[in-house]
């Protein structure tokens, strides 16, 4: 169908929120592709614009920011007209928060029956009798039921199946998770978790996956975006980032989350503070935390640059063991 | 529900007997002797003073006088008005449809202007259209409303001549008469119901356009008109629903001043020439009438809330 192997592709995104305290430069220089039926986990620490990034893609972002670069959409360059017209249809998003993501004036079936019939010219009826079918779907038991319900009679997970219920209703290309099972308890986690990765398989749907959860990443993804502050900081198939970590920032992550082999990481803290975003440092972003800094890191922002295959950093002395060595 | 009802009940009933506790004794309060005035031209005869005294219970204590009264309130009976010798329940009924009138067409036309006036000014927040829906809603509430009657009278009966500049015609009479008698008074209290619901309906509007399910609803790839109105609005409305039936409660129990500059014959009218004719079973009738009123809204505005907020109906 298209020309281009893949789902989604983004090149140096920018995005800048006007405040009253001046330009805050949320994002920077941030390029990342995926292609259908693979998970891209996008990682960071709070407010390292994570969310920010998906929602550029979705054209969702407050009437405040100014966004930059290109979007492509299977092959297709997105602009604001673009992204309304394939939102909920070929691309889709479920948020963090399933208690306040629907709306509680209307039951699940409505909300979901009412995305098909976004996109699609079906009687109020068959929108329905689908939307049932898609709680079937995500494993929600007694979806007639469940379907008449409203918001507040589900619980979180419920509601988080109902989200992607919603997702999935068109068939979307790319289907966003933004932190999808943060709010959730454990088990529970696992569940949703296991379903994306089963109908990501069946349908083919490319998949950017928010978390701060390492242990989520080394299980679901099968490539990885470290952003640092607005930038990238390295970029690599999972397997390979959990390998061999080069920038110092994702080893500060990766030593900070308690035993990787357990199943459960979450980010840490690493000593020091995210650097103001109103006012970032000239040179790298990570530079006043990192334990490897050197005269050089303070003068420029480090180029991110590939170091093997697939791999890259955006550090002047990755790789780090010949830097230390030498 | 039945449990809700009664649990209602329950506050209402205290409520009432305070509230007629207090109209009785601020009546007690007021200067001048209902005697007096009553006696008429006989003012200066001692024993036709004592008989009236005696055959309307003033020479009584006042508990008696009041529980006295109580009992025959309870029973329907809200007693004879002193001054025109007619039934108070009868004066109240009279008068009830005319004020009902006055306050649904300015209701109207407040929900009308203002609901809709403030959804844009949310959608528009901060832009110019936004700026002049405030001012204008900020004019329309310190705007006293004798003086925008009076403007009003000058302006359509005085200059051009097309309305009427005072009294009533029933609807059930001569419907366009009607009309035209009324539509100035209630554009007056319509303006103020409809900035009042203005801001209300902005600021419960901008509240549900920060919320993440209107996120939810953009990112389904609904138009713009149906998140603001399905998926906003509708959550906007609830606190608007019950802040409109108070201000329908207020329409119907203080419309006095707009009443008097248009000579409307309806509740306020009454409770206004009651004070001054110190006509007390008139006052006490229709102060517990407004109140029975107020608080039958009320009941109302929570049923409707209960209705529009699928929370508040658990099964
Ligand atoms: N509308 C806005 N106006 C101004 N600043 C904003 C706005 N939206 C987001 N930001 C800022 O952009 C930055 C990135 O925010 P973002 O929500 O993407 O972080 P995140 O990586 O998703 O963090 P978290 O892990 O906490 O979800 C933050 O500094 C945030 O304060
Ligand atoms: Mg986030």
């Amino acid at each position: 169908m298209s020309a281009t192997p893949w789902a989604l592709e983004v090149e140096d995104l920018s995005i800048t929120f006007r405040t009253d305290r001046g330009t805050l430069r949320a994002v920077e220089g941030v390029s990342f592709r995926v292609a259908p039926g693979r998970t891209l986990a996008i990682v960071g620490e709070s407010g390292c614009g994570k969310s920010v990034t998906s929602l550029a893609v979705m054209g969702l972002l407050a009437p405040n920011a100014r966004v930059g670069g290109t979007v492509r959409l299977a092959g297709q360059p997105l602009d604001d007209a673009g992204r309304r017209a394939a939102r909920g249809r070929d691309m889709a998003m479920i948020f963090q928060e399933p208690m306040t993501s629907l709306n509680p004036a209307f039951t699940a079936g409505d909300q979901v029956a009412e995305a098909i019939r976004a996109h699609e010219g079906v009687s109020l009826r068959a929108a329905t009798e689908r939307a049932i079918a898609l709680f079937e779907r995500v494993r929600i038991p007694e979806a007639a039921r469940r379907a008449r319900q409203y918001p507040h009679q589900l619980s979180g997970g419920m509601r988080q199946r109902v989200m992607i219920a919603m997702a999935l209703a068109c068939r979307p290309k790319l289907l966003i998770a933004d932190e999808p099972t943060t709010a959730l308890d454990v088990t529970v986690q696992a569940q949703i978790l296991a379903l994306l990765d089963e109908l990501k398989r069946e349908t083919g749907t490319a998949v950017v996956l928010i978390t701060h959860d390492l242990g989520v990443v080394r299980d679901h993804a099968e490539e990885v975006l470290v952003m640092y502050a607005g930038r990238m900081a390295e970029q690599a198939p999972a397997a390979r980032l959990f390998d061999r970590p080069e920038h110092p920032y994702t080893i500060g992550l990766l030593g900070a989350a308690p035993r990787l082999d357990e199943k459960r990481g979450r980010l840490a803290s690493i000593p020091g503070t995210v650097p103001d975003l109103y006012r970032p440092p000239p040179g790298c972003r990570f530079a006043p935390r990192c334990p490897f800094s050197i005269a050089a890191c303070d003068a420029g922002q480090p180029e991110f640059r590939p170091l093997e295959e697939a791999h890259r950093a955006a550090c002047i002395r990755a790789p780090l063991e010949a830097a230390l060595a030498a | 529900m039945a449990a809700f009802l009664l649990r209602r009940l329950g506050q209402v009933i205290p409520t009432l007997l305070i509230l007629s506790v207090l109209v009785f004794a601020l009546q007690q309060l007021m200067p001048g002797d209902p005697a007096l005035i009553l006696a008429g031209e006989e003012r200066g005869d001692p024993e036709v003073l004592a008989q009236i005294r005696s055959e309307l219970l003033l020479d009584r204590p006042l508990v008696e006088q009041y529980l006295h009264w109580l009992w025959r309130v309870l029973h329907g009976d809200f007693g004879f008005s002193w001054r025109i010798r007619l039934p108070v329940a009868e004066l109240i009924l009279s008068k009830l449809p005319v004020t009902f009138q006055l306050a649904s067409m300015s209701f109207v036309i407040g929900v009308a202007l203002g609901v809709p006036l403030g959804v844009l000014s949310a959608v528009w927040k901060d832009r110019p259209a936004d700026w002049l829906i405030n001012g204008v809603a900020l004019f329309g509430i310190s705007m006293p409303n004798f003086w925008l009657g009076i403007m009003m009278i000058l302006l359509f009966s005085v200059q051009l001549g097309w309305l009427p500049p005072s009294g009533y015609v029933p609807l059930w009479e001569d419907p366009v008469q009607s009309l035209a008698t009324t539509i100035m008074p209630a554009f007056v209290l319509g303006t103020g119901v409809a900035s009042i619901l203005m801001r209300h309906t902005r600021a419960a509007m901008l509240s549900a356009l920060a919320q993440d399910y209107v996120r939810t609803a953009r990112a389904k790839g609904l138009a713009e008109r149906r998140v603001v109105f399905r998926h906003a609005l509708r959550n906007a409305l609830i606190p608007v629903v019950t802040l409109g039936t108070v201000e329908f409660g207020k329409l119907l129990a203080g419309a006095v001043l707009t009443e008097q500059i248009f000579t409307i014959p309806g509740f306020g009218k009454l409770v206004v020439d009651a004070v001054f004719n110190r006509d007390y079973p008139v006052v006490q009738g229709v102060v517990l009438a407004t109140a029975l009123i107020f608080v039958t809204l009320s009941l109302i505005a929570d049923l409707l809330y209960m209705a529009i907020n699928p929370r508040m109906r658990q099964t």
